[in-house]
């Protein structure tokens, strides 16, 4: 069966019940949403804490309740979507092959894509922790869905690798639901997560938080038992004689997020490979015309209320495509991560209007503190900003006006001051 | 479960389960043994899934002989079963003087044996072949006949194919003593006494003390551990064939290879392991594996690896497979010692046992109708649109993909639960959908696989086990 649409959006996440609901209201009334799970909402539905919503809404929402109020809005304005449903290709020529019990297989033909994915965690293959097989070792994504979704404990007792914010909500989520978390490693000499979920989830629950230390290897036959963990070295390799066993019989990793793009990939879009997303202009769209990206399939976020805005973003770029009002740059401008910055989103600058305010998002590739921002064109400084603070956990942007660009290539930099 | 068969095989790794598929074409009452709770949970789980040209073992052994005979039966095999089965041809690359001179006597073998399709290339020729190979390499020995299978499935397929034709596996049953003698062994095991006129001795790295037990351990096993790096499936295809180095005294050395299911498979080393049941991966042999896989193709990277893991080698200290009848115990057979080239050898050690067995037991008679293997079988993802299309309106649970990563969909993970011989865990699952072996490791399918394996077993949620009896995944509900 093959269905034409205006715009597919590929996931219900944040991303794209954000982009859904600014799409429709822009005027494009077949947009028509793809999940691939039996509700609407991603991951939203399992973050059953709050710290939602403060950007968009000004209040504090749980997870459900920020999508809720976006999903009422879905069905109030009669958003078409579907659940259950898979995409399994998607082409250059944005054909989306996708399948569901219901309708079984179709291709919808669209004239603009969102890409909302999301993305996945890095699982315990990919650190090359050495040692047994058993069970009881979980993402803690996965853990957190057995908990909060399932009502399931996966252990007793805890160790968790990695300082992100799903780790250290999910520590005092098993500490609140009575499992024992033994610490919280973090390889690196300083957290993953956000400020204030260390104080929230670890110190208010007198979790340790074991920075520089790792685990290097598990424990047990049939299941977890223990696992050995060492500090480790500036160039994060376990230091010989810091070993420490730790009993325990979960292991849950939060080491890492990976956008999911590999539908993207299979359409011929080109990725960052920092970021793991693809490479987007300032209207996000990628390198594929008429298919754009938002939310944590084009980088990670650290706060669902930036993805909604990135995602509302998207959604007015695709509407103003789909309406005939995009328009060819007059030049493309590559803007490069220099020393101290990580990544920036977008890469690409294409140039409009002089009096365009092009908001560019980055993250220091390090813990710099009273440092400065820099952006120079040509040799010459365009722009410069001052933070108390940098460190990577914290995405942070800033502004630069269209005509302040003279080159095509523009570098921004971070330094201590 | 009966307690008297004619046949009683010990172990249900590849070997022991096509054994069982071969006589199961008899009309001989069988059972197949397993101490775990399933197949393919040892060795046969865990290998390169490579099937060898053949002119590795030295000629007129054992090793010989039966891989250049399995390798010939392989494509047929797989076929009957609906296995994945490539032809994709090795290449055994040189790096210097001493490594010509190694892979020109792997030629001398191959051709003593009679081997088809062996070339010594050159270097220039190797890298038009496999562009990816190292510009250090000088030469290469070329097998056309290598191939790649996924061992497992092999496995697994073999002991549906025998359980269909009526052989009883009985699994996480330990064999703890064997008395008696041919035509009434009484085989003690965790769960009763069996009693069999045959026994057939497959268990892998524990085939020496099953020997023992029935009063004949003239052999040996000790367990040599190899670690591997499986990487995503973004990077298979890297190398189109089986690329190995030169063999050392320590095995065929690490390999580089795309497995039958697109990934990228590079190891193993080889160290003598700590127990039979050491399979514990370390640090500093996966920096080995990663650094020597290196030597041959520079373009492998760390950070697409998805999995590492170990398997045993059972490597005899008779040198050589130990096959056939035990003269001090008549009626007791081995199948023992099968080290590598053990996977390309399993169906024609099956063959040849099954011959054994029928002169044993005076000419066996073929049952008037039995099963050779359920056939090709597609699975979702290698469907084309049509065939997707056509197999959701015929089932509707083919529309709901499970496995994200693999593309794996519940009709398939019913299926591998009900079928003969089915799965009863995620592990299960996993071996025989592919459900959870993607780059996200399970991430996301493990509770859905976990709801449909207590759905279908009629069991609750906290008895869904990873693996074997103990390897739980949850320690109860938040709330009662």
């Amino acid at each position: 069966m093959i269905e034409n649409r205006s715009l597919v959006i590929i996931g219900s996440g944040p991303a794209g019940l954000a982009a859904a609901v600014r799409a429709r209201k822009s005027g494009i009334d077949d947009v028509l949403l793809l999940e691939r799970e039996d509700q609407l909402g991603g991951i939203l539905k399992q973050c059953i804490h709050t710290g939602f919503g403060v950007k968009i809404f000004k209040e504090e929402l749980t997870g459900p309740e920020f999508a809720s109020r976006y999903i009422r809005k879905v069905k109030e304005l009669g958003i078409d979507y579907r659940l259950d449903t898979m995409v399994i290709s998607m082409d250059e020529g944005k054909n989306i092959t996708a399948v569901n019990p219901r309708d079984g297989l179709v291709v919808y033909k669209a004239e603009c894509v969102i890409l909302a994915m999301g993305c996945r965690e890095r699982a315990r293959g990919a650190l090359r922790i050495p040692g047994t097989n058993p069970s009881g070792i979980f993402t803690a994504g996965t853990a957190q869905k057995f908990v909060n979704i399932e009502g399931m404990k996966p252990g007793k007792t805890a160790l968790i690798l990695g300082s992100g914010d799903i780790g250290l909500i999910m520590a005092r989520r098993l500490a609140l639901e009575g499992m024992k978390v033994k610490a919280v490693c973090e390889i690196m000499p300083y957290p993953g997560g956000l400020e204030r979920n260390i104080i929230q989830c670890l110190e208010d629950f007198d979790i340790p938080l074991r920075l520089s230390h790792t685990v290097v290897r598990i424990h047990g036959g049939h299941r977890l038992e223990g696992v050995t963990i060492a500090r480790v070295d500036e160039l994060l390799k376990p230091v010989p004689g810091t070993e420490e066993y730790v009993k325990c019989d979960m292991l849950l990793l939060s080491v890492g997020l990976i956008p999911e793009n590999e539908l993207s990939r299979e359409a011929g879009i080109i990725i960052d490979p920092v970021t793991g997303g693809a490479i987007v202009n300032q209207n996000l769209e990628t390198s594929v015309e008429g298919i754009f990206a938002c939310g944590n399939v084009l980088h990670v976020h650290d706060l669902v209320d930036y993805v909604a805005i990135e995602a509302e973003r998207a959604a007015k770029s695709a509407v103003e495509k789909i309406k005939g009002k995009g328009k060819d740059p007059k030049k493309r401008i590559q803007i490069t991560a220099g020393n101290g910055i990580r990544y920036t989103v977008p890469q690409i600058i294409d140039y409009y209007d002089e009096n365009e305010k092009i908001k560019i998002y980055f993250r220091s590739s390090d813990k710099l503190d009273e440092s400065r921002v820099t952006v120079t064109c040509k040799g010459k400084n365009i722009y410069t900003k001052k933070y108390k603070r940098l460190i990577p956990a914290e995405m942070e942007y800033i502004k630069i006006t269209a005509s302040d660009i003279k080159g095509r290539k523009v570098i921004i930099e971070a330094e201590k001051r | 479960m009966k307690k008297q068969y004619d046949i009683a095989i010990i172990g249900a790794g590849v070997v022991g389960a096509l054994i069982a598929r071969r006589l199961s074409f008899y009309d001989v009452s069988i059972c197949l043994l397993e101490r775990h709770i399933d197949a393919a949970m040892g060795a046969s789980g865990a290998n390169s899934g490579i099937v060898h040209a053949g002119y590795d073992a030295e000629p007129g052994s054992l090793k010989a002989r039966f891989n250049i005979l399995g390798t010939g039966m392989m494509p047929g095999l797989c076929r009957q079963m609906g296995v994945p089965y490539k032809n994709t041809g090795s290449l055994v690359v040189a790096f210097d003087e001493d490594d010509e001179a190694r892979i020109d006597d792997l030629y001398k073998n191959g051709i003593a044996e009679n081997i088809e399709g062996l070339e010594i290339i050159s270097g220039e020729k190797a890298r038009e072949m496999e562009p990816a190979l190292n510009p250090g390499i000088t030469k290469a020995l070329f097998a056309s006949t290598a191939g790649v299978v996924s061992p497992y499935k092999l496995n697994i397929a073999a002991v549906e194919n025998a359980v269909a034709n009526g052989v009883d596996f009985i699994r996480e049953t330990n064999v703890e003593g064997i008395n008696g003698a041919r035509g009434g062994f009484i085989i003690q095991t965790s769960r009763g006494n069996i009693n069999a006129g045959t026994i057939i001795n497959c268990a892998g790295i524990y085939a020496d003390d099953i020997a023992a037990m029935a009063g004949d351990g003239f052999f040996h096993l000790t367990p040599r551990k190899g670690e591997y790096l499986l990487m995503d499936r973004s990077e298979g295809g890297l190398v189109e064939r089986v690329i190995f180095q030169p063999p050392s005294d320590k095995g065929k050395g690490v390999l580089v290879m795309t497995t039958v299911d697109g990934n990228l498979l590079i190891g193993p080393d080889a160290n003598v392991a700590d127990s039979k049941e050491d399979i514990e991966t370390h640090a500093d042999s996966l920096d080995y594996v990663y650094r020597t896989a290196l030597r041959s193709c520079g373009g492998l990277k760390l950070g697409k690896v998805i999995t590492s893991f170990a398997g045993l080698r059972a490597t005899p200290d008779t040198g050589d497979f130990i096959i056939g009848e035990s003269i001090k115990v008549p009626g007791f057979f081995n199948a023992a010692g099968i080290e590598s080239p053990g996977l390309s050898s399993a169906p024609a050690i099956a063959e040849h046992m099954a011959g054994l067995i029928s002169e044993s037991l005076g000419g066996l008679v073929e049952k008037k109708e039995y099963s050779k293997g359920k056939g090709n079988h597609d699975f979702f993802r290698d469907m084309t649109l049509e065939e997707k299309e056509k197999a959701i309106r015929e089932n509707p649970d083919y529309g709901q993909v499970v496995c994200r990563c693999e593309n794996v969909t519940k009709a398939e993970i019913i299926e591998s639960i009900k079928g003969p011989a089915g799965a009863r865990t995620v592990d299960g699952v996993k071996r025989r959908t592919r459900a959870g072996m993607g780059r996200c490791q399970g991430g996301f399918c493990l509770p859905a696989v976990i709801d449909i394996l207590a759905g279908e077993l009629g069991i609750s949620k906290e008895d869904v086990m990873k693996g074997d009896p103990g390897s739980y995944i949850f320690a109860g509900r938040t709330r009662e």
